[in-house]
């Protein structure tokens, strides 16, 4: 109790703002250049040791220049101060440098707000389970930190702390509230930064020997798809990326899109199913050979390879269906066809010549197919992920010196013979196979399935998958690339589990995270509307929806206001069993005056109902032990006796 | 003007006669958003818009349970006042420019504590903070600046709190029923000289009470009135007490009379005047009267009397 002249900051409120500055910020060292951790860190330091020293903060001219200094560097670094990765940069150095003009409770307050901003730039960079829950935590910190503040030193950590987690409880159901409800509106509303979105793996639109070999290493996810039905048989499951035609030799790159339509005759009944996914930055959608009907914001390329209109650069769901035998483009074009028998002058002249000592005894293309297949299942060729460096005619290395290779290898090999023996022919890049997760029976493909395959255009039967790796390697298509590579091979360590209990470890994690990507991550405008007229709200606009979320926000609020207004009597138990033998009297016609003590009472029943008397005195006895005696255990007696009362 | 201020009367106003115990309720409790809270609302918007721009599901999570942190935090603010039980205590006289100090005793009968409550008795007076422990007890002083002697009523007294997160105020309104009598600012002045006059009245009889000439240890039956309180405890009160001894003789004693002050000077300053010798007075131990137009006090010494005297200089019409 004392006259406070301003609200000038409280010492023992400072560790706190020191600690939630910390945990919003120190996230951030993992991806932000180093200089500017060093600095944050330096600023810290001095902060602290200032306040440890109870020392004069530093006045304004040195934060200008600091501010300037850092200012200069952000611009340096990312050559704008705006965008994502600046912007952020420039929060956490002013959160630093906050700490360093720690005077009023307005200064801590703000503070508290940069904490609570920064939180938010966490999700630039990861949306993931454990991301949510350390956020979870940093916020509770941060709002302890705010608490503390108000609260003042009577506040001691461990009921501040208590306090904090007791706010944020009772917020939770108007999060969930607001989550399902809040009308939802489809990003982004204005020009993204350049920043926005990067640092993506994924097929590229062009393959050079290693390029999938090196994509192949990696355990991440590509996509998730779920059938309606059954999935098809591994072997059968090609996810269609770009189509590569043209070939200079040693790289395969996609020719630009033409506008006619591809002619897919079904073969087969369409399988529908919905595929999650991962941003690549890339417009195309890896489908399944071959697409069905699209939706309506999609198109279909001549050469088969869904397409968005805009790159994927968030996690997104397609529902789509596939054919799975098929007949596609029977007529093509022949400036297409012409294009696809190209192969540049002067490189790989033994593989040209063998292949045309081929064209010299076979006539039929199915036969030259046959041959090059035969050629691959022979001795010799083998399936590895560390193919010896090819020199200038990679073909010619490849098929008659190494011979060891990886799938683009064995694609592009096939494909360069096959034009050289005059078969239309081209290299199709995607994900071959994919597992499904037996808990949420989502089928997962990885990066480790990348692969290449190739397409060979036969007179009446249109273009024919032709998979040069199933000849050197069955297994591969079949059972994937884990079983198909030899031990040693440098596989990432979660496609190569084979222990049985970290497999449904891995099955376990990667269904709950599936769960958020599709549930929480993934409730976007149109999920809202399916959730909205599952509740039979059908067709909600968005005055409707914000008057629900009125209405229940406040009886929420109404809930917690009464759960504030509500006190609980606090009765002495003692007193508690005397009210109780009270009201056994009362039902024997016995009733107690407010002013009548149970003395008293005694002594007015020993006239009025003898037979009670003796009970009731017993009561009495006890209560007014229990209630003003010092034996511990005369509640026990007391609760004896009034069990006792007749 | 008439209206709204009609209003605030009904509203704020205290119980009964305002002398009584007041526990707070809902009708009386009143929340807004402060400047933090405002700009937290602000904060949350921005951050909104970015949730949605970048398309961050988490982003729009964390709004969202920001926005319930403000919604339970502003009940919250409420419940710290709510069902406080506010008591009026006893005021001790000031002397004007000095703070008055009305005390308050606050009790809970909750489980938790209530933090930084905050009392203020008009917009240009001190604020002052104090804390209820659980179910405990708190006594708090609300001070108020004084300038002009007489009684001065408590004014309106705000009690509010933005705790738990300073994003919103809770307050309310209190005006029982105290005043708090404050004595003229003593002026310094050199005393009148003391006057041989023989007193009226008996009650000092023929002992002579007036010129002081020395100690003895006291007996029972002296007057606790004689003992020399200030000479006694000069040996941290190991020795037995003393009483001040008087020669007999005429009585002398100090007559502070208000014609003795210039009557050029406004009534106050005469008034602050009269104040400085009665406080010289009682510092010299001395046996003084005092004599207003209209009243007068006959001669004495002891806190007792220099009260009476304060308070009739206090409450001496302008």
């Amino acid at each position: 109790m004392s006259i406070r002249p301003t609200d000038a900051l409280e010492r023992g409120a400072t560790p706190w703002l020191f600690a939630a500055a910390l945990a919003t910020t120190l996230p951030h060292f993992e991806h932000q250049p180093l200089w500017l951790s060093a600095l944050t860190t330096v600023l810290f330091a001095w902060g602290a040791w200032l306040w440890w020293r109870d020392e004069r903060l530093p006045g304004r001219w040195p934060l200008a220049l600091l501010v300037a200094i850092a200012c200069g560097g952000v611009l340096f670094e990312f050559r704008t101060l705006f965008g994502r990765d600046a912007g952020v940069a420039m929060l956490v150095v002013f959160m630093a440098m906050k700490l360093l003009e720690l005077r009023s409770r307005r200064d801590a307050t703000v503070v508290v707000m940069l904490g609570y901003f920064l939180l938010l730039t966490h999700y630039f960079y990861s949306q993931s389970i454990p991301t949510g829950l350390w956020l979870l935590a940093a916020m509770t910190l941060v709002t302890a930190a705010l608490v503390r503040l108000h609260g003042g030193a009577a506040s001691t950590p461990a009921a501040t702390l208590r306090y904090a987690g007791l706010l944020m409880l009772q917020a939770v159901p108007f999060m969930l509230v607001l989550f399902l409800l809040f009308p939802r509106v489809s990003g982004p509303l204005w020009g993204l930064p350049q920043d926005a979105h990067n640092g993506r793996t994924g097929l590229s639109d062009q393959m050079a020997p290693g390029n999938i070999a090196n994509l192949a290493l990696s355990g991440e996810i590509a996509f998730r798809a779920r059938f309606t039905q059954p999935p098809p048989a591994r072997d059968r499951l090609y996810w269609r990326g770009p189509v590569l035609e043209m070939f200079d030799g040693k790289i395969w790159r996609q020719q630009a899109a033409r506008p006619r339509p591809p002619q897919i005759e079904a073969l087969s009944p369409p399988v529908a199913y919905e595929s999650t996914l991962e941003p690549h930055q890339q417009r195309w959608l890896l489908a399944l050979d071959a697409p069905g009907t699209l939706p309506v914001d999609l198109a279909l390329e001549n050469t088969l390879t869904a397409t968005a209109r805009l790159p994927i650069n968030q996690r997104q769901r397609f529902s789509l269906t596939a054919i799975l035998d098929y007949r596609f483009n029977p007529d093509e074009e022949q400036a297409v066809l012409k294009r696809n028998l190209t192969l540049p002058p002067e490189i790989n002249p033994r593989s040209r010549a063998l292949a045309e000592s081929w064209r010299r005894e076979e006539s039929s293309p199915e036969r030259l197919v046959q041959k090059a297949l035969t050629l691959f299942s022979g001795s010799g060729f083998s399936y590895t992920l560390q193919p010896p460096v090819l020199g200038e005619n990679p073909v010619d290395d490849f098929l008659f010196v190494t011979q060891r290779g990886f799938c683009e290898h064995y694609s592009s090999a096939f494909v360069a013979l096959m034009r050289a023996a005059g078969v239309p022919a081209r290299v199709v890049t995607g994900y071959q196979g994919g597992e499904t997760n037996p808990v949420d029976g989502f089928v997962v493909v990885r990066q480790s399935d990348a692969h290449a395959w190739a397409e060979v255009w036969l007179a009446g039967r249109g273009w024919v998958r032709v998979d040069p790796t199933a000849a050197v390697s069955p297994t591969r298509v079949e059972s994937g690339i884990a079983a198909a590579m030899p031990d040693g091979e440098p596989l990432p360590a979660l496609i190569q589990v084979r222990a049985n209990w970290l497999r449904t470890l891995q099955f376990r994690w990667e269904a709950i995270n599936n769960a958020w990507n599709q549930y929480v991550l993934g409730y976007n405008p149109q999920r809202q509307r399916e959730f909205l007229s599952r509740l039979g709200l059908n067709d909600p606009d968005w005055r409707n929806m914000a008057a629900a979320l009125g209405i229940i926000c406040g009886l929420m609020l109404l809930a917690v206001t009464g759960w504030a207004l509500y006190r609980r009597p606090h009765l002495d138990p003692a007193a508690r069993l005397w009210q109780k033998a009270l009201r056994r009297l009362a039902r024997r016609q016995v009733n107690c005056a407010p002013w009548e003590t149970p003395l008293a009472l005694v002594r007015r029943l020993e006239d009025e109902r003898p037979d009670l008397a003796p009970a009731v005195m017993e009561v009495a006895d006890a209560y007014l032990q229990a209630r003003y005696g010092d034996q511990p255990d005369q509640l026990k007696i007391l609760r004896a006796a009034v069990a006792r009362l007749p | 003007m008439g209206l709204i201020a009609e209003l605030k009367r009904r509203l704020f106003r205290w119980q009964s006669d305002g002398s009584a115990p007041l526990r707070l309720t809902q009708r009386r409790i009143f929340v807004l958003p402060t400047r933090a809270g405002l700009l937290f609302f602000v904060a949350l918007v921005a951050m909104l818009t970015g949730a949605i721009n970048y398309n961050l599901a988490l982003g729009h999570a964390l709004v969202f349970l920001l926005a319930g942190l403000g919604l339970v935090g502003m009940v919250h603010a409420f419940r710290n006042l709510h069902g406080m039980v506010i008591t009026p205590g006893r005021c001790q006289p000031v002397f004007s420019g000095d703070h008055a100090l009305f005390p308050l005793q606050f009790s809970s009968d909750r489980a938790m504590p209530r933090l930084a409550l905050q009392l203020q008795a008009g917009a240009d007076q001190p604020t002052v903070t104090t804390a209820v422990a659980a179910q405990g007890l708190a006594e708090i002083s609300v001070p108020v600046t004084t300038s002009r002697r007489g009684w001065l009523e408590l004014p309106r007294t705000r009690l509010f709190t933005t705790y738990p997160l300073g994003l919103f105020v809770a307050w309310s309104y209190l005006q029982p029923a105290m005043r708090c009598l404050v004595y003229p600012r003593p002026r310094a002045s050199p005393l009148p000289p003391l006057q041989s006059a023989p007193r009226a009245g008996e009650q000092h009889g023929e002992d002579g009470q007036e010129d002081f000439s020395g100690f003895r240890a006291r007996q029972p039956a002296d007057s606790p009135r004689h003992v020399a309180w200030k000479a006694s405890a000069r040996d941290g009160g190991q020795r037995p007490l003393l009483v001040k001894l008087f020669a007999g003789g005429a009585q002398r004693e100090l007559q502070l009379n208000w014609s003795l002050t210039p009557d050029t000077m406004t009534v106050d300053t005469r008034i602050e005047i009269i104040a400085g010798w009665v406080m010289a007075a009682e510092a010299e131990d001395a046996c003084y009267g005092l004599r207003l137009p209209g009243r007068e006090i006959p001669p004495g010494s002891g806190d007792a009397h220099r009260h009476r005297c304060l308070e009739a200089l206090a409450l001496y019409p302008e």
